[in-house]
């Protein structure tokens, strides 16, 4: 009988042999993996993943999952950078509306909050599957980023936004700062609040937590409006980072933040998993794309080693499982 | 009590994680008869059968079929002898059509190596003609009332041309006319020298077609023998008939204050809006009495609870008054914070989380007891675990244990303690001792009696007689929907509850 906290200890603890193991293989095989530059270099090129990988462990925490957030990235990124180089204007009032670069990123993590909310909102009420829900916001969303940005990238966004994605403070990259604040404030809101307690809950067996009175509904929509926020703070990153808002931006991120999260150990049907497993899944894939680029690995190998690296960790959780 | 038999069990004992649900059974099915198979919810019966039709594959002692020792691995071995099972639950794929989920594993192919509709389909109008069904083989099943389901069920039992039938519950669900149709084919099998086990809460069918009768309690053969030499009070008295340990109750009066009042209260029936599932329901509650509940399988009792915590919003209507007031929960967290509580039946589906520890199963319906400025307090949990685990002696190493490694009576327990530690006015608990051993059950019958004293009004289901009658100063009977019957726990007997518990179906 071992409890779920030594559970996910194994768990954890496994993932970090595999990381450190994958590290060492690089660092033995590549001059440049062990190098002051390439780490940050690593630590940036994940931060957007740990961003949105934070919010579907909250998702698949509670059963269900998030398909949208690489076209909801794309949409917040793009509001943003509009934004902040357009304003508002409605020439018939002859009215402008400009926006501070923290105006901009309030309305973007907003919007995301909206996408999200709708996909909650859409999951509870109407019962539509979470697959399908988000499949259709993933949809539209990347639809509304074409229209908003008429298929062309929104540049020139100036530097105290730029500073976002490119900028250093106290020696530690920005999108570091900002996912590694995003990442203590998930793990403490899951592990410490009851909010946390009614996802776990909710995942885990959402009959007992419904007839426990934990409000369902409220709960499950938050998630998915958090889920939508942080794909949103993605998006602000990766445009900060390229100074430049892509229409294409954020495709197939799902599918990176997803593999995080499983590779991190959290369980596909709900109710077991944990933030610092998912970030350690993102670390696990980003040092394993970074590894593969120093060692020039055709980028066809690279996506069949990434595949290949998903099936076995999810085969090795099952395997934990069973000795339960 | 020698004859030729066609199925013989011997010795059989099963085990579920320590607890006994058989012990030593024996069994002869005899060539052309109809054997009834008689007990209470839990004595053992169900799992009997599923031994016998291969769904069980671990348990002591020897099948024999023929005179032959047989050892099934699959439920497709025994059906193969023979042996078929038709379930109390559809078993049935809702858009497949009637033909397709007769011939459903056993299609018959054509010259082409394609699936022979026609022949299937023509098959299938056969078989239904016997049954006297009138629907279109080509009809999906889900567009068909549950009754002609359990039809459609039958059927394909009859399709395998099987020499032991089991029939678990056969007409829970369907209608007079079907019954009789039922009975007609039931006497032909016999007449064809097929061996039939019928289980059934409706003893007047038991006395209408079983030749020989078996009865089951607590996992073990009580009586058995011919149905012509046993009458029904001897059969009910062998049903209920344990020697239970709980002292008789103490002498008290209960107060007179009324906590909750039900009226009218009626739950539609969205397959049936004739038969609405629960209706002119009319009772009430007082402060500290403990209200039994008894029915039977199907007779409303689980969503009669459902209904007062708010879980039927949509489909129901009644007057509550709870506690001088009226209200109408429109969600169980409504009902929670107005006061009730309810400890569901099914306590794996929907009364534990079984990833979650005991510590937090135990802090779910109380977490704002266990936070502090809205960050969780491991102490503040600590001490809420450690409070009930004592009070409520529950066996378990650590706060952080996994829920579902403990056992049916301590994960009850578990599930009570959450709902205690919210003081509630009315506790509802719909079969609270179902699956736990006699020790544990003994526990929560105090444990009952107590929280009573201590002035919470509790309301108990429950499908076992002698349940009912330890923890009760009040029963109320249940069926098909209706209260049937109210008695004092002075004036109640085992008879009088049994007989306002039989549907009427086949008492005219």
């Amino acid at each position: 009988m071992i409890s779920l906290k030594k559970y996910s200890n194994v768990a954890r603890y496994q993932s970090l042999i595999a990381l450190f193991f994958l590290c060492l293989v690089l660092a033995l095989m590549t001059d440049n993996f062990m190098t002051a530059d390439n780490f940050w270099n690593v630590m940036r090129q994940i931060s957007v993943n740990v961003c949105i990988s934070v919010g579907m462990t909250l998702v698949i925490l509670t059963a269900g999952i998030d398909l949208s957030v690489g076209s909801v990235l794309a949409l917040c990124g793009a509001i943003t950078a509009g934004l902040l180089k357009n304003g508002i204007g409605i020439p018939s009032e002859n009215l402008f509306i400009g926006f501070t670069v923290f105006g901009v990123v309030v309305a973007g993590i907003l919007s995301g909050g909206a996408m999200g909310f709708i996909n909650g909102y859409a999951i509870t009420k109407f019962k539509v599957p979470s697959f399908v829900a988000t499949l259709a916001m993933l949809t539209m969303a990347r639809g509304f980023t074409m229209l908003w940005t008429r298929g062309h990238p929104i540049t020139g966004l100036g530097d105290s936004f730029g500073f976002l994605g490119t900028g250093w403070f106290l020696g530690i990259p920005m999108p570091v700062w900002i996912s590694g604040i995003i990442v203590l404030g998930a793990v403490i809101l899951t592990s410490k609040t009851r909010f946390g307690r009614y996802v776990y809950a909710i995942g885990g067996n959402e009959n007992a937590a419904r007839l426990s009175g934990i409000p369902i509904t409220k709960i499950k929509i938050w998630v998915y409006a958090l889920a939508g926020m942080l794909a949103a703070v993605g998006g602000v990153l990766v445009t900060a980072r390229l100074d430049s808002a892509q229409p294409n931006a954020g495709i197939s991120y799902e599918l990176d933040a997803i593999a995080a999260v499983v590779i991190g150990g959290t369980s596909l049907s709900g109710g077991r998993g944990s933030i610092w497993g998912t970030v350690l899944g993102a670390m696990i894939i980003g040092v394993l794309n970074n590894g593969l680029v120093l060692l020039d690995v055709s980028p066809f190998w690279q996506q069949v080693i990434k595949g290949l690296v998903i099936l076995v960790a999810v085969i090795i959780d099952k395997s934990n499982q069973k000795g339960e | 009590m020698k004859m030729e038999a066609l199925l013989e069990v011997q010795n059989i004992t099963k085990k579920f994680s320590g607890v006994t649900a058989l012990n030593q059974v024996n069994l002869r099915l005899g060539k052309g008869k109809v054997t009834a198979l008689i007990g209470e919810n839990g004595a053992g019966k169900s799992t009997l059968l599923k031994i016998m039709s291969g769904i069980y594959t671990d348990y002591e002692g020897t099948i024999n079929f023929k005179d032959q020792v047989v050892q099934f691995s699959k439920p497709r071995n025994a059906q193969d002898l023979g042996i078929s099972i038709i379930h109390q639950e559809l078993n049935l794929i809702p858009y497949l059509t009637v033909a397709q989920n007769i011939f459903l594993g056993r299609e018959l192919i054509n010259g082409f190596g394609f699936l022979d509709e026609a022949k299937m389909n023509q098959k299938t109008r056969e078989l239904l003609v016997r049954l006297k069904l009138e629907v279109d083989p080509d009809a999906l099943v889900s567009s068909l009332k549950v009754g002609q389901q359990q039809i459609v069920e039958i059927a394909k039992t009859l399709l395998t041309e099987s020499e032991v039938l089991f029939m678990d519950e056969p007409t829970s669900a369907i209608g007079e006319s079907e019954v009789e149709v039922l009975f007609t084919i039931i006497n032909q099998l016999k007449a064809e020298g097929k061996s039939i086990v019928y289980i059934s809460h409706k003893l007047d069918e038991l006395f209408a077609l079983a030749d020989d009768y078996v009865v089951l309690r607590d996992g073990q053969v009580v009586g058995q023998g011919e149905m012509n030499q046993i009458s029904r009070e001897k059969l009910i008295a062998m049903m209920a008939g344990r020697e239970i340990k709980v002292n008789k109750k103490l002498e008290r009066t209960t107060s007179q204050e009324q906590i909750l009042q039900v009226q009218d209260l009626l739950l539609k029936n969205p397959g049936n809006p004739l038969r609405p599932i629960l209706k002119n329901i009319n009772f009430s509650l007082n402060k500290g009495e403990v209200l039994g509940i008894y029915g039977l399988m199907g007779a409303g009792r689980t969503e009669l609870c459902e209904s007062l915590f708010g879980l039927h919003h949509r489909s129901s209507t009644a007057t509550i008054v709870l506690d001088g007031k009226e209200v109408s929960f429109k969600s169980p967290g409504q009902a929670i914070d107005a006061g009730m509580a309810l400890v569901p039946e099914d306590r794996k589906k929907d009364g534990i989380v079984p990833g979650m520890s005991v510590g937090e199963n135990i802090s779910l319906t109380v977490i704002d007891k266990v936070s502090k400025l809205g960050l969780l307090n491991a102490a503040l949990q600590s001490r809420l675990y450690s409070k009930h685990v004592d009070a409520l002696k529950i066996k378990v190493s650590s706060e952080n244990q996994l829920i579902k490694n403990l056992s049916g009576g301590n994960q009850q327990k578990v599930v009570l303690a959450k709902w205690i530690e919210r003081n509630p006015k009315v506790l509802m608990l719909d079969e609270p001792t179902r699956g736990i051993d006699i020790n544990a059950k003994n526990e929560i019958y105090e444990l009952i009696k107590k929280l009573s004293h201590s002035g919470i009004s509790v309301l108990v289901v429950s499908s076992e007689i002698l349940e009912i009658l330890a923890v009760s100063d009040r029963i109320l009977v249940m069926s098909e929907g209706q209260i049937t019957a109210e008695f004092s726990s002075e004036e109640v007997t085992e008879n009088k509850i049994m007989n306002a518990c039989i549907p009427e179906n086949l008492n005219k």
